[in-house]
């Protein structure tokens, strides 16, 4: 599976739609999305003379209108959905068509990574469940929050209210009336709380972050915890290569990654989370702050040299497992880091894309209201008024761009493929 | 100070508080007191303590005081050495009654509003000492019911009023909805990657303060600045927990507000009127989790309105008539500093301010703040009978023309109308954000 080696990966650049002329013919257009391979655009509108709702693609409006329409997102093979709303009922909208299936309320749309499954959250006389392919969960729950999605889409899981209580029933809530329910099925052990529940990379199992007491926190794997519990934990998260379960926890006012409920890493840290795996399993890094205000990432627990004041975030491995990259952020300024190294500065920076040999790293960045594409550092030529984040070809040779342009195309969506040569000289 | 005027020994009858401290043994206190005490603490509480002289001027400071006909039971002092001092002295060799009269004096008869440090030669931060009692509280499991019910909701639905992630967005849908009947085209921006601000309020506001999303969305659109809310958990930045002493939870709030926002690459938070809030978030909950200042910019709605109307992008088309006074709220003022912002706003708005005194950051507090009015209906009369001193001086602000009060902070808002309502004041009290809505020029 690896949908981008069907796109059109020919060099040039094409014009897929005008969005200055959609603002002529409709009451009004909201922020336009764009599909992974570029091809399509699309954005909620307002048909003239009219108080409906609906989307245009491309040009071309859908057919069916809606009370309200929100939540506009492409699924990774390109297939256009967004929330819709008739008559007080919702569901998900897929290229204009609507299902049978309505709910009180729809919402947080997923998509599995081929883009077969699509998944959603609904709620119906008060019960919450999570929507695969319009197919709601059997069992619905009082309360439900957190929808997690194995890598395939073919299942989902959330934290979910097991237990009832009442207004100010302090104590049976510290009982523990939370668990996680994969597929609609609660896992049959509660917990005081329940929070970032994540399945493993074969979709097969899941763990979270709990609470067994106000004071206790550990993780929770298939619904067992962890025997040693600590003041505090983050997001856990399973090691693709041997299914171990790896997590941020609080001990002694520090933090520090564990493993299977044991420390992990030999140092100690201000602050660490969000953990990531290279795609082997081998490595992990993680955004820490090594002292109190300053912040970088740490590989197999070794921070960078390079710190920042104010965030450092949205780190990835390349796919070899070989860089890794980031964004960090002082005096209100944002750039790239890879490998700890920094590149220049700008008003927002997006997470960074490797290629997949690995070689090459481009992010979207803003300065001044303009958006361009900077790859190794270097930026594009041209500013857009708007654009998405870059792709490279499956040979890592090219790169797509997915831009509005400005000046004489004002309002006019290109989709461009650049050889990276021609970025990177 | 004064002796004591009256004998207050009441009865505790709060569950939080009764059945919790129900659970405690003499070896538990003193472990659990003594592990806060070593491992949390250090030196800040340590020099506080030494170099307090027992002076007492902080007692002048306190609402509370002041409003007991200064029993000196309700002088920060006072309230100190019934609880911290108390237990350094016995070195945690204290029993469960003790501990449920110490949290409901830290958690109900203390405000957490900074004024005594003010006043404080050495500027001793009492406050701070009073929610270190909390945090032993907490760790005991010795908590007023209701804030600690609060502190749940927290937990479990990332805001305080137990909003579900669908009834978060269907209110702003709601909001949105009506609020087009006044202006057609206005939009409330759900998750709009990129927006320049990020707009985050507290869970009453879609729970039963509906309006002031209304409001926001109005003046958003009026003054044309790019904004958006999240559909996700993260939108209350709130922080009930920040006041229970569960530290742990507070941080855990604040991850994911801050969160929610870089997600959304937005330049700034723009935050409603709330001052805890704003506390948790630009000077508490970041430093828990290890940022120095907030990773992105949170900008107070006084600064916010003040820099439209500087800006020119907000217009007052007549100025609200009734003479107003401003209560400046503790976490603004004494905290960040707005009160000359607040007054800029309130005189671009309004015809006539009429000083409360004291005013500015030696204003009293409302008596709801620091988690006291979501301690409950329990301590209702607690908080109002701890806060004459706050009627007296609206009395004589309105003995000088103020018919209006203007509080630009949530839980002013809840504490003065139980004081305007129990003192008989008869004065009406108003966001700035309603001010704004009411006298500004609209969109078509």
């Amino acid at each position: 599976m690896n949908i981008i080696n069907n796109w059109d990966w020919n060099t040039g650049r094409r014009m897929i739609a005008d969005i200055g002329e959609w603002k002529t013919r409709y009451q009004w257009v909201e922020e336009p999305y764009v599909s992974p391979d570029g091809e399509k655009i699309a954005a909620v509108i307002k048909p003239p003379d009219d108080e409906v709702f609906t989307i245009c693609e491309n040009g071309a409006p859908w057919e069916s209108t809606f009370d309200k329409v929100w939540y506009p997102r492409f699924s990774p093979d390109g297939k256009l959905t967004a929330l819709v709303s008739e008559a007080g009922e919702w569901t998900l909208a897929i290229d204009g068509q609507t299902p049978e299936e309505k709910f009180e309320f729809a919402w947080d749309t997923r998509f599995g990574a081929d883009g077969r499954n699509i998944i959603y959250i609904a709620q119906r006389e008060r019960k919450y469940f999570a929507v695969i392919n319009n197919a709601p969960w059997e069992t619905g729950f009082p309360s439900l929050t957190g929808l997690a999605v194995s890598t395939d889409g073919d299942r989902a899981a959330a934290a979910v209210q097991t237990v009832p209580f009442k207004e100010a029933e302090i104590f049976k809530f510290q009982e523990g009336c939370y668990s996680v329910a994969v597929d609609g099925t609660a896992w049959g052990r509660n917990f005081v709380n329940v929070w970032d529940v994540v399945f493993s990379p074969d979709g097969k199992r899941t763990a979270a972050g709990i609470r067994t007491s106000l004071y206790d926190y550990t993780v929770a794997v298939d619904g067992v915890p962890w025997e040693k519990s600590f003041a505090s934990v983050w997001e856990p998260q399973f090691c693709p290569s041997d299914n171990s379960v790896t997590a941020p926890v609080r001990s002694a006012g520090s933090w520090f990654l564990a493993k299977d409920g044991k420390i992990l890493w030999d140092r100690k840290f201000v602050q660490l989370w969000q953990h990531i795996y290279s795609p082997d399993g081998k490595k992990i890094a993680a955004i820490v702050a090594p002292t109190f205000g300053r912040w970088t990432v740490a590989v197999d627990g070794n921070p960078w040299q390079i710190t920042f004041g104010e965030m450092v975030t949205d780190a990835v491995f390349s796919p070899d497992g070989k860089r890794v990259a980031c964004l960090g952020k002082e005096n209100e300024k944002w750039t790239v880091i890879v490998d700890g190294s920094r590149w220049d500065t700008y008003d927002m920076a997006w997470q960074p894309v490797f290629s997949p040999n690995g070689k090459n790293v481009a992010a979207k960045v803003e300065k001044n209201g303009r958006y361009t594409i900077v790859v190794n550092g270097r930026p594009l030529k041209d500013e857009f008024a708007a654009t998405w984040d870059p792709v490279f070809s499956p040979d890592s040779d090219k790169i797509l761009i997915k831009a509005i342009e400005t000046g004489n195309n004002e309002n006019k969506y290109f989709r461009r493929v650049i050889p990276l040569g021609a970025v990177t000289k | 100070m004064a002796e004591p005027a009256v004998n207050n020994t009441k009865q505790i009858t709060d569950e939080g508080i009764v059945r919790g401290a129900s659970k405690l043994t003499p070896e538990k206190i003193e472990r659990v007191i003594n592990s806060v005490l070593k491992a949390e603490t250090g030196a800040r509480l340590k020099t506080y303590v030494d170099i307090c002289v027992h002076c007492g001027l902080c007692s002048e400071a306190c609402h509370f005081y002041l409003s007991h006909d200064n029993d000196p039971r309700f002088s920060p002092a006072g309230k100190v050495k019934q609880t911290i001092w108390e237990i350094l002295n016995r070195k945690g060799k204290v029993d469960a009654e003790f501990i449920k009269r110490a949290a409901e004096i830290a958690s109900t008869e203390c405000n957490l509003c900074r004024r005594c440090a003010m006043y404080c030669p050495f500027g001793i931060d009492i406050a701070y000492l009073l929610i270190t009692m909390r945090r032993i509280c907490h760790k005991l499991g010795v908590t007023p019911q209701y804030i600690q019910d609060t502190a749940h909701s927290h937990s479990a639905t990332i805001n305080q009023m137990w909003v579900k992630d669908d009834e978060w967005i269907d209110s702003l849908m709601w909001q949105e909805d009506e609020a087009r009947g006044e202006i057609p085209n206005l939009r409330i921006p759900l998750e709009k990657e990129g927006a320049e601000i990020y707009y985050s309020v507290i869970g009453p506001e879609p729970k039963f303060r509906a309006q002031l999303i209304y409001q926001a969305a109005v003046i958003m659109n009026a003054s044309g600045v790019d904004w958006t809310m999240p559909a996700t958990p993260g939108w209350d930045n709130s922080d009930m927990c920040m006041f229970t002493g569960d530290f742990e939870m507070m941080a855990r709030l604040k991850k994911i507000h801050f969160e929610s926002a870089a997600r959304l690459k937005v330049k700034k938070i723009v935050m409603g009127e709330c001052g805890h809030a704003f506390r948790s978030v630009y000077d508490v909950g970041n430093r828990a989790l290890g940022w120095k200042m907030p990773p992105i910019p949170v900008v107070h709605s006084i600064e916010f309105f003040y820099e439209l109307i500087r800006d020119g992008k907000i217009k007052i088309a007549k100025k609200y008539e009734k003479p107003v006074t401003f209560n400046d709220p503790c976490n603004m003022v004494r905290g960040r500093g707005l009160h000359e912002m607040g007054r800029f706003v309130t005189n671009a708005t309004c015809e006539k301010l009429i000083e409360m005194h004291p005013n500015r950051e030696h204003n009293y507090c409302c008596s709801a703040g620091g988690g006291v009015i979501n301690c409950g209906p329990p301590y209702k009369k607690t908080r109002v009978d701890g806060n004459r001193i706050k009627a007296e001086q609206l009395f004589a602000a309105k003995a000088r023309g103020a018919k209006t009060i203007i509080a630009p902070c949530h839980n002013c808002h809840g504490g003065l109308e139980d004081i305007v309502h129990h003192y008989g004041l008869d004065m009406d009290i108003k966001f700035l954000g309603d001010i704004i809505y009411e006298t500004m020029e609209k969109p078509e």
